[in-house]
């Protein structure tokens, strides 16, 4: 087992990567920008060391700081966490030629999932059900209206190098696809430097539903059941939950098995997620993989009592998934979290500066996971998230109920959060029925926006 | 205040064994290199950027460094 592991990260999932590490009796290193030196994660690690100014791509993203700072520090392992450097398949490799082992899957396979067409590709050929859409990446306009034909409008066009919304397009008719598909390649190549397309039968109304698996060094893989992210606004998650009403224990299992041998299949080891889109006929279909520790991952260690960055870690030191679970996984109750940011609830424009009160909220089935304190600033460089709440309770409605008392008990005062839009998403008479979609935000916050003012 | 712009382990001379690169009481010119600091096995020369006479060194030959860390306390002169 490791002696030492440096956290490549900052904020919440750096102190929770720090908590796991606490529990498995491995000392800690934090990095930090000049704007984290009185950060959460920096007092509680055994050692921390400054990597850089605030600037992302002078501290938490240059890679030989960070390296540096594990060398000297004589780390023997990184955890990532997510975001920054945790897909970054050169980043895992100069850790491997380092003699740092990287907490995660292989640069390869990062590789692999991080070309979308390619992710899309191996599925298939696994089985796993995709999309109908493109063979591969459209090599012209002239091909991409032939797919369009055999696909059946409307379909998407989307960047094969990307991932948050951009280099991609929806096409309704065959008439606007030469102007869309030269938009989004432009804008591909401008924002991923890799204007390559493919393209997939657009589902209206879909839901999100990913599915969390762990895989050890050893071959195997296991999922461990679905996470339920319709809630999004313009592709960022605000709220997640587990189970997903729209999932049958019959399709839990039958996806977990085919993911269970797919990514084992692969070589797949350590944490990911597997993104799917369901359409109104509860089929599900592959979007895309994420090769690391994800945000939401509160919400499956609620209904399974896996602790998932331990699990990385124990993984990442060599040991098998049945000494790592210690029996089947069980999954019980029901987890909601909300994500809450430093922003105004309305208006959504980022709100830092100096939090003058905190008061997170208890009681039981309450989790909280926050590097923000009273008087901590939150600075303006990095995302917004500065807390995730995350409630159990036995069944979905007591999590809503209880999610609706703890919203009301948590106090931030000092900067804007967006607890107050939670609280009325959790109050939404569609949201508690389980009637949304992805487009779910939307329409609530046109409904919100037509209502008179109170 | 001479800082270190990276992060890595101090070296005050250019190989090992060989004289300090700049002493207590020297005059230090502008971009004179006052020591290596090494990252990934890379030696990066860290050079002054004001000139005067140097009066303290501030860390220990073969000290693990921060970004930012204090090296050398200078005296500036015109």
């Amino acid at each position: 087992m490791f002696k030492k592991i440096l956290i490549a990260n900052r904020g919440e999932i750096a102190l929770r990567i720090i908590c796991a590490c606490k529990e498995l009796g491995i000392r800690t290193v934090a990095i930090y920008s000049e704007a984290d030196r009185n950060s959460l994660h920096v007092r509680f690690a055994d050692e921390a060391i400054c990597i850089g100014p605030p600037q992302l791509a002078q501290s938490y993203l240059n890679i030989p700081g960070v390296i540096s700072a594990a060398e000297i520090a004589n780390a023997d392992a990184i955890h990532p966490g997510y975001g920054l450097l945790s897909e970054n398949a050169n980043f895992a490799e100069v850790c491997e030629t380092s003699g740092l082992k990287f907490i995660g899957p292989s640069p390869d396979l990062i590789r692999l999932m991080g070309e979308k067409e390619k992710a899309r590709a191996a599925m298939k050929r696994h089985g796993v059900p995709i999309l109908p859409g493109s063979d591969g990446v459209i090599a012209s306009e002239e091909e991409a209206a032939e797919w369009g034909r055999q696909v059946g409008y409307p379909v998407i066009i989307k960047a094969s190098a990307g991932g948050g919304g951009r280099g991609m397009r929806i096409v309704r008719g065959e008439q606007e696809l030469a102007a869309l598909y030269r938009q989004a390649q432009q804008e591909a190549a401008a924002a991923f430097g890799n204007g390559d397309l493919y393209m997939e039968k657009y589902v209206e109304h879909p839901r999100h539903i990913e599915f969390q698996i762990l895989g050890d060094e050893h071959g195997n893989v296991i999922s461990l059941g679905e996470r339920e992210c319709s809630i999004q606004r313009r592709h960022q998650k605000l709220l997640e939950e587990s189970p997903s009403l729209q999932v049958s224990a019959e399709l839990r299992a039958q996806i977990g098995e085919v993911l269970g041998k797919t990514l084992s299949s692969v070589g797949y080891q350590n944490a990911g997620t597997i993104e799917f889109l369901m359409d109104q006929e509860k089929r599900l279909y592959f979007i895309e993989m994420n090769t690391r520790i994800q945000v939401e991952h509160p919400v499956t260690e609620m209904v399974t009592d896996v602790d998932l960055v331990k699990s990385q870690i124990m993984i990442a030191g060599g040991a098998k998934l049945k000494d790592v679970l210690q029996g089947p996984v069980v999954h019980r109750g029901h987890a909601i979290e909300c994500r809450i940011n430093a922003e105004h609830p309305e208006k959504f424009t980022p709100s830092a500066g100096k939090i003058t009160a905190f008061h997170p909220p208890g009681g039981t089935g309450v989790r909280i996971d926050t590097a923000a304190y009273a008087e901590g600033v939150i600075p303006p460089y990095y995302d917004s998230l500065i807390a995730k709440l995350v409630v159990r309770g036995k069944d979905r409605n007591e999590a809503c109920q209880r999610m609706s008392r703890a919203l009301g008990m948590f106090i931030v005062e000092g900067i804007y959060t967006t607890i107050p839009l939670h609280r009325r998403i959790l109050s939404d008479p569609d949201f508690l029925a389980g009637n949304f979609d992805t487009g779910f935000i939307e329409r609530f916050l046109e409904k919100k926006k037509a209502e008179p003012a109170a | 205040m001479v800082r270190s712009p990276i992060v890595g382990t101090f070296y005050e001379s250019p190989s090992p064994g060989s004289p300090p690169f700049v002493k207590p009481g020297d005059t230090i010119a502008t971009g004179q290199v006052l020591c290596i600091v090494e990252a990934m096995k890379l030696m990066n020369e860290i050079e002054s950027d004001v000139a005067g006479e140097l009066v303290k060194r501030l860390v220990a030959n073969g000290q693990p460094i921060e970004y930012g860390q204090e090296l050398f306390a200078v005296r500036p002169r015109k």
